[in-house]
Parts: structure tokens; sequence; C-alpha cells
């Protein structure tokens, strides 16, 4: 069997170190993608009126997610996973061959970002995300059994939400429910909760994943001029929905819901923390449901992925990850097939050995009960 | 002989929901009215030093879950109006940290004319500092009926009498230094156990 090898190591004794020689234990991915390859792909789980209101219209699918990940763009898809002549990451062969085995996983839990949140026909948004489920579900699921994934959701009716999770929900292979970090409304409020009580009644943990409304602005000062500007300053649109989540009180009405958050990096959460941890002391008055200090719902009730890392030179890593002041609050992703810049080798060489197991895998079994 | 306690104004000058601010044995001490009882609280914020006790005055708000409050105004706690940190006046305790970050709290007595001036004359007799941490750190210690606190072994500072002219006629507020006895039933158990 082929085993992974560890590119971007910028430590020359760690470039081209195998998965085993890093890391011998179990391994469970948590951010995998699959990315439907054609809206042609998705027919056989639509209804002929659907298939017919695209044919009539010409249409070839929501174009968020090319925004968010530009088809060509380097950042899209590692060279060594490109396949010749097809969508990467869109079929289970190629997810087997690039991530399952290799990294000779335990689980990997799948993500599609297809951007069905940038639909605003109520309608055509929950039938789009049904027939994504069903794709998920026959062509991904039901073909490995080591996988798990996230559903998606049409993110602006909270009725539609439910009713999908309804749907869907007990597939034992849906774990997650997929909630873009860019939406219309901050994901902690009220109008949102009904969501959750449904999530909670199927143990189904909220994944809130880079991606989301594309016209909808990305900072909270508006519009960005260039796609560096939204990749790269994504983690501000997670801060901000973290902090809704939180301020909401959404953990007090939830105490069993999850939150992991993935590919919105994870080294700005001790800064944002502490920030919020000062001003809870003295404008707590404000949300009297927040019973005690943010960064401790934090560790209660949220994960991060290790993609992108974010981590900054080697030589200030190990106390950047100090910071942190936990060891349960990381899980292992590789971010299939996207490229962060992220030198993981380096990085898993900082981090206490204690830490590692859990950080490859067991925060994620116990986070989605594997 | 020295004295632990301090004779700060007259009750009637104190109406219920005021506060008043005195200098005692060169302490700055917020003497408040909550409901016709009286509290006693450091005027000094344990965060940056502010002068706590002339922040709002307000009940203690909690909640069980978004949208759903609940304020108690029988408890009452003074904001420091530098941070907004709210402080328990009965305990000196704050609402985020309450073992850990805490002000002084001084139990706050109303006496008649006469028992001051008596106990001006004959002075009090005082806990040795050894003895005080003992008691403060005893857990049935309470400073005021009904309410448990901690005065973290604080020692009482020299003592030195007030002079004041006192007459018989008037009802005083004496700010005492030293810690209330614990309730006869909890010195019991702590002597048998």
């Amino acid at each position: 069997m082929t085993e992974a090898i560890l590119v971007n190591a910028s430590q020359t004794p760690l470039d081209g170190t195998t998965r085993n020689e890093l890391w011998s234990g179990p391994v469970i991915d948590v951010d995998v993608h699959a990315n439907v390859p054609s809206l042609d792909a998705l027919y056989p789980y639509m209804s002929e009126m659907w298939i017919d209101w695209c044919k009539e219209r010409g249409w070839k699918g929501p174009n968020a997610s090319y925004a968010h990940y530009p088809p060509g763009s380097a950042r899209a898809c590692r060279p060594e996973w490109r396949p010749t002549g097809m969508m990467p990451a869109s079929n289970v062969s190629l997810l087997k061959e690039h991530i399952l085995d290799p990294w000779q996983v335990d689980n990997a839990i799948i993500n599609c970002y297809y951007g069905v949140d940038a639909l605003r026909h109520p309608d055509w948004a929950a039938a789009l995300a049904r027939a994504v489920n069903d794709w998920l579900i026959a062509e991904w699921l039901e073909k490995d059994s080591r996988l798990r994934a996230s559903m998606v959701l049409p993110a602006r009716d909270p009725k539609a939400m439910v009713d999908e999770i309804r749907r869907v929900g007990n597939h034992p292979g849906f774990v997650q429910v997929m909630f873009p970090v860019r939406n219309d409304q901050l994901w902690g409020q009220r109008v949102f909760h009904p969501v959750y009580e449904a999530m909670v009644e199927h143990d189904l943990v909220f994944g809130m994943h880079y991606g989301g409304t594309t016209d909808g602005p990305p900072s909270t000062t508006g519009y960005s001029s260039w796609f560096v500007e939204d990749y790269a300053a994504e983690w501000q649109s997670f801060a901000g929905q973290v902090t809704s989540l939180v301020s909401e009180g959404v953990f007090q009405k939830f105490p069993q819901l999850r939150v992991s958050v993935l590919e919105g990096g994870f080294l700005w959460v001790p800064v944002w923390g502490w920030r919020m941890n000062k001003e809870w002391k003295g404008l707590r008055r404000e949300v009297p449901w927040l019973d005690r200090a943010p960064l401790e719902i934090i560790r209660d009730h949220f994960r991060f992925s290790t993609a992108p890392i974010d981590g900054g030179p080697p030589a200030l890593m190990e106390k950047a990850t100090e910071w942190l002041n936990s060891e349960d609050l990381l899980m292992f992703a590789t971010d299939y097939p996207h490229a962060y810049d992220d030198d993981f080798a380096a990085f898993f060489n900082v981090i206490p050995d204690s830490m590692k197991p859990k950080m490859m895998a067991e925060s994620a079994r116990n986070w989605y009960r594997l | 002989m020295a004295s632990n306690k301090y004779v700060v104004g007259r009750a009637s000058d104190l109406a219920e929901g005021e506060r008043m601010i005195v200098e005692v044995n060169n302490r700055s001490i917020g003497i408040f009215n909550i409901d016709g009882k009286f509290f006693g609280l450091a005027n000094n914020c344990p965060h940056k030093g502010a002068e706590m006790c002339k922040g709002h005055v307000v009940g203690h708000l909690s909640s069980p879950a978004p949208g759903e409050f609940e304020y108690d105004t029988s408890r009452k706690y003074v904001m420091c109006p530098w941070h907004g940190w709210e402080f328990d006046i009965a305990t000196g305790q704050s609402y985020f940290d309450p073992t850990g970050v805490r002000t002084r709290p001084y139990a706050v007595e109303v006496e008649g004319g006469s028992a001051v001036i008596s106990e001006v004359d004959d002075g009090e007799a005082s806990y040795t500092p050894g003895e005080y941490a003992l008691i403060a750190q005893d857990p049935g210690f309470a400073l005021h009926e009904g309410i448990a606190g901690d005065l973290d072994g604080r020692k009482p500072g020299p003592y030195t009498a007030e002079t004041i002219p006192i007459t018989v006629e008037d009802d005083y507020l004496v700010v005492n230094f030293r810690p209330v006895r614990p309730p006869r039933a909890a010195r019991k158990v702590e002597e048998t156990a």
C-alpha cells in the first residue's frame, strides 16, 4: 500500500517523511472535500421538474464554489492531487487513492462545498441541498465504510433547514451539518435556534467551514477587491461567527451542541478569547446567559481543524501553540484537495507528545462519536 | 485600649438606597443602605484601584437561557465605574470570579448613642492577628446574618479611636474592622470536631 508522504516540510530531514515515520498511530481526517463534478452529476438525485428547471434556463450550477476555490488556482488543488480531464476530488476513487489509503485513516469526514448558500430561490435551494445530500449518500458514504459526511442545507430558510435535517439526519453517515462561515445573518441569532434543536436531536455537529454567501461582504467593513483578501482574511468571518454563537447563548440553550471550525485556522482563537474574556467581566449584564468566560465555552464546545495552520516561523510555533492552553482543541485534517502552504511536519514536531494522539484521532473520535 | 470600631455618622443621614464614602483609619470605605440594612465595602477596585463604591448599584442579573432574565433586586451589586465589574455589596465578591476577585467588606452596625459612648470610653477587645486569620478561614464565618463571606485572612490594621461627639438620643453607623464572630452553633461544631 502506498503511504502518504509529507510535502512542504521546511526542515530538510522532514521533507519526504512518510505518514508512519511522522506518526504511526491512528488517523482521522476531519476535513476532506467532495466536489460535485458538474450539475449533470446531480440529475439522478433531482426530480424531473428541477432538471427541466435547470435545462430551461441553461443553468450550470451555483458559482459560489468557483469564487471561493477558483478551479485553476494552486490553492484549489495540490498539483499531485489534480487528475487529468476531471474535477479534483470529484469521486471516491480519487479520495481513496490520495487520502484514505496512503494516510491509512480510520475515518474521514467529507465536506462538500457546492455553494447551495448562493441561491436565493427558496425552493430551488432546498431541492439542490437535497440532491447534494442524496449524491453524498449514494456516491460517497455507501462506497467506503470509512467515510462520514456533513449534510448541506439551504442556509436562508430555517424551516427548510430543519426539514432537511429531519429527512436525512438519521443516516448513520451524516455526523455533521455544514455551515458556510459567510452568511446573510450571524449564525448565533435566534432565528436559527430551531435548526440547532433539530441537530441536537440527531446528535449532529455544527461544522463551520470556509465559504458562503459571495454576495455578502466578507469583512465587517465591506467588500474586498481581490481573491487573496477573501482567502487570507476569512478568519475575520470565523471570528465574527464564533463571537455570535458564544454571545447569543447558543451553548446555554443547547448544552450538547458541538462546533467544528473547519478550514478556519486556530491561532487567532487565543487572542480573540483573551479579549472576549476581558470584556465579558464588565459587559456580561448585556448577555446574562453567558454564565462563564468565553474561552471556557470554546474549550467545551469548539474544536478546530489543523488546516490551515497559520503557524508562522517554526521557531515561534511552539509558543503560539501553547497559547491554546489545551491539548484537546485541534483535530487533524488534510483539507484534501486544497493546498495551504502549511508545514504540518514542523507543527507536529513542536506540539507536546501527549497531544499528538488526541490531535491525530482521539479528539475527532470523541467529538463525532466515531 | 485600641478599638476596632469607628463611628462614621448618624444612621438617619443615610436614607434607603443611598451611599456615602467615608475615610476611616486612612481607608476609604463605601457605606450603603440597602433596604434598611447597612453594608460597608472598601472603596478601591481590586482590578485597577478605581473608586469602586461610586459606581452604579444594580440587582443580581442572571439568565438560564437566551431571552430569559432573572433579576433579583434583593441582592445588590456595585459596578466599578471604570470597567463595569460587579461586586456583591454584602460580601465584596465579584460576580465573574467570586472566590478569586473580591474586595473587602466591612460590617456596619447601627448602635444607640449610649452604647457608642460606653464603647468609645472603654475601648474594645481586639483579636490578635493570628486569631483573626483563624476566624476568617472558618467556613461558618458570616459577616452579615445569613450571608456567607470570606475575608481571606486579612489582618486588622493599627487601631485608633474615632473622636467625634456622640449624643445619647441618636442611632449611629459604626464600621467594625473586625469580623463578626461565627454563629454560636457553628463554633460548637468546630469545638467538638
